[in-house]
């Protein structure tokens, strides 16, 4: 029965649905284009070091 | 060293980002490209980030000032509102409650932005009020009051009173089950 609680109701039924949002937004699978641009940061800062010191245009 | 290279871990923070992008802009284009920008910047300015905070909060910081300053150059801030909540629902039809979680989704979208955020970090993603002040740059008290005028006002997007909500839980699944059974009932 929804009567003995409905004091909580609201918060409770609202709280459950923003997870339940949020967490069907977390699951879905990352695309590759972030791992590629993470791949690529860190490869630009290798050869940033590499040439450290190096020529400033 | 014992400190990892915080650049390290942004990789486990993509999901986190995204969502939290996805609720701020309403639409999985804009969202991406902005957590892009914000990869990039959090990469270059992985300085600024201070050793053993919350790398999460810094990064949803850099996503949403990224967010509300593009927010301000763009002036048409509905315009591209793509029902990016449903369109995730959609691809696992629900045994329960899904004509009741389309109609929150809904709401929630029509949310004001503040709102939308104060709620998705505090009510979803486990945020303390204490670090969603701190990420949305307000005080304690702000992001408490954003939260409770955000549950009220989808309450009242959702026309549903307290005594009211379970049923309509209830009844919707009820419509939604019978409805698609074909009226076997």
């Amino acid at each position: 029965m929804a009567n003995d609680t409905n004091k909580q109701t609201d918060g409770d039924a609202i709280d459950e649905n923003l997870k339940r949002v949020y967490d069907d937004m977390l699951n879905q699978e990352v695309p590759d284009r972030f791992k590629d641009l993470l791949a690529q940061l860190k490869a630009q800062d290798a050869a940033a070091d590499d040439t450290s010191g190096g020529e400033n245009e | 060293m014992s400190t990892p290279d915080p650049r390290e871990q942004l990789v486990e923070h993509l999901p986190a980002m995204r969502a939290f992008a996805m609720s701020l802009t309403r639409n999985s284009a804009i969202a991406d490209d902005m957590v892009q920008d914000t990869l990039v910047k959090a990469w270059t300015k992985i300085d600024k980030f201070e050793a053993g905070t919350n790398l999460r909060a810094w990064l949803f910081t850099i996503l949403r000032n990224t967010y509300y300053s593009n927010r301000r150059k763009a002036k048409r801030e509905v315009a591209d509102v793509d029902g990016v909540f449903t369109e995730s629902l959609s691809q696992k039809p629900d045994h329960d409650g899904r004509l009741q979680m389309a109609d929150f989704q809904r709401a929630f979208a029509q949310l004001p932005d503040e709102q939308r955020e104060a709620l998705i970090l505090v009510g979803a993603s486990g945020f303390s009020y204490d670090e969603a002040a701190e990420t949305c740059d307000v005080a304690v008290g702000t992001i408490k009051s954003r939260v409770n005028r955000g549950r009220k006002h989808l309450v009242e997007l959702m026309g549903l009173d307290s005594d009211e909500a379970l049923e309509i839980t209830d009844s919707a699944t009820m419509a939604v089950v019978s409805g698609r059974s074909g009226g076997t009932m």
